[in-house]
């Protein structure tokens, strides 16, 4: 066995303060940049926060890809969904006329979409993939307003970080990071394949958020969130599905 | 005659080993955990219960959507094993970089891995083939040194397999393949990645059945005693 020299002693030394500083820069850059995700505590903190960063660095303004009306899947899959509600069975029976989606939190103008609301506005389609983290898949149209107009209408302020948004089944509610909240392709979706989204697909109004699975696509949307953190909502680790032992980012 | 404590592997070479033999296994056990949810497989863009399948596997899934034939459903085990899955593949990719960056720069796979030239013919070639087949006793000099068909081995396992495995991995992120859509397009359809990322883990778990049977063969504690202290008690004189 060699012995320590100095110069190793002092070689390693260095190496190991210049590794720390390294570090410690990443880790306050990556805060300042939104790199971090809400879940980043725990034992699988570094690499939630390894794939959110490097995600976020590699695709904040990438487009999920888009498929042609010839893919549209014959029978997409409805996944399971908990029975409907008193309310929800109530709103069903008015075709949704009823049916409000409220904008608070960071916004000048704190109010209540309704349907017909949100079909007002500029309007979008995308065919893309939702992919369940089950392994299942497929491809459908999804119409809606991009959920940016939406903010604007509200008047989001720019300190805004996050866009928390709850089902009217109380179980599910999500979050998303500006880069996806304002992305071109997250519709506020009212429409799937040419025509109302069926009941089971999330109808009348489901978030569809198309660069990660489909759990973060959450549906019957009835209220919205705009908040620069995320510390007092729930667990404050940014969404149900953490609580549940899954990752709130889930763009893998 | 004298037993030698030249050092057979490099401090490096057995810390990579290790830490990338402990995630392989943790991506391996979550990675069939998360097949548990839906243990069929297609070819192509999409696939789901309402779609043709390629091929699905026997066994109780832990959905209740998934028509497996069994009267039971699997308890969800999806978040923990997908959580232990990606960073378990961050180890790896990490760790791996570090053996195959050092590992070209300071010699050791042209030392240790590349085989030389007179190996790669056909008469040498076929000379280690029979040597396996005959399941004989690696020879004294085979503890200091790899045999052909063993470099050949690990070539393709860091140079073919886990790059396919990480790349089939990440064709089916749908972040990912937002920045690099043609990483899941050449392969065919984001199915068919899933597929092949299957398909690739049996061929590594292939190679580590054969990896583990040759250490028993070789001498299961010798073997160990190497990769972990990194010396080899062999006498030196019939090198």
């Amino acid at each position: 066995m060699s012995t320590l020299s100095r110069r190793k002693l002092i070689t390693a030394g260095v190496a190991a303060a210049a590794g720390a500083t390294g570090l410690a820069v990443a880790a306050k850059l990556a805060g300042r940049y939104g790199l971090i995700p809400p879940d980043s505590g725990g034992v699988y903190g570094p690499g939630e926060t390894l794939t959110y960063a490097v995600q976020r660095l590699l695709t904040r303004h990438s487009m999920a890809r888009e498929f042609s009306r010839s893919q549209i899947s014959a029978k997409p899959l409805m996944n399971e969904v908990d029975p409907p509600s008193d309310e929800f069975k109530r709103l069903q029976e008015g075709r949704f006329a009823d049916w409000r989606v409220a904008v608070d939190g960071m916004v000048a103008q704190p109010r209540s979409f309704t349907l017909a609301e949100l079909k007002s506005y500029p309007q979008r389609s995308h065919i893309t993939m939702i992919q369940c983290e089950e392994g299942w898949s497929y491809i459908a149209e999804w119409i809606g307003a991009p959920l940016s107009h939406v903010l604007e209408v509200a008047g989001a302020l720019p300190q805004a970080r996050y866009v928390v948004y709850r089902s009217i089944q109380p179980d599910w509610w999500e979050s998303i990071d500006m880069a996806d909240a304002l992305h071109p392709q997250t519709l506020l979706a009212y429409g799937m394949n040419g025509d109302e989204i069926p009941v089971g697909f999330g109808g009348p109004l489901r978030l569809r958020v198309t660069r990660q699975v489909g759990y973060k696509s959450v549906k019957y949307i009835t209220r919205i969130t705009v908040t620069d953190s995320l510390k007092q909502f729930g667990k404050g680790l940014g969404s149900a599905s953490p609580e549940a032992g899954y990752a709130w980012y889930a763009g893998i | 005659m004298a037993e030698t404590v030249r050092s057979r592997h490099s401090l490096l070479v057995r810390l990579t080993h290790w830490i990338m033999a402990l995630a392989f296994l943790a991506l391996l056990v979550t990675g069939l955990e998360i097949v548990v949810s839906h243990p069929r497989f297609y070819w192509g863009e999409v696939g789901n219960v309402n779609t043709a399948v390629l091929f699905k596997i026997p066994i109780p899934a832990s959905r209740k959507l998934v028509p497996t034939g069994y009267g039971y459903v699997m308890p969800d085990q999806n978040g923990w094993s997908r959580y232990l899955h990606f960073q378990s593949a961050w180890i790896l990719v990490l760790t791996g970089l570090l053996y195959v960056g050092v590992g070209l720069f300071d010699g050791h796979f042209r030392r240790n891995v590349f085989p030389g030239r007179s190996d790669v013919s056909p008469k040498s070639l076929l000379a280690s083939l029979l040597q396996h087949l005959k399941f004989a006793r690696p020879g004294a000099h085979e503890a200091w040194s790899y045999n052909v068909l063993q470099r050949l081995a690990y070539l393709v396992v860091i140079f073919i397999l886990f790059p396919m495995i990480i790349w089939t991995g990440l064709a089916m992120s749908p972040s990912f393949v937002s920045a690099f859509p043609a990483a899941v397009n050449v392969l065919g359809g984001q199915q068919s990645a899933r597929t092949l990322h299957f398909v690739f883990t049996w061929v590594l778990v292939l190679f580590l059945v054969v990896h583990l049977l040759m250490i028993f063969l070789a001498g299961f504690w010798s073997r160990m005693r190497a990769m972990i202290t990194g010396r080899v008690a062999e006498p030196l004189e019939r090198v």
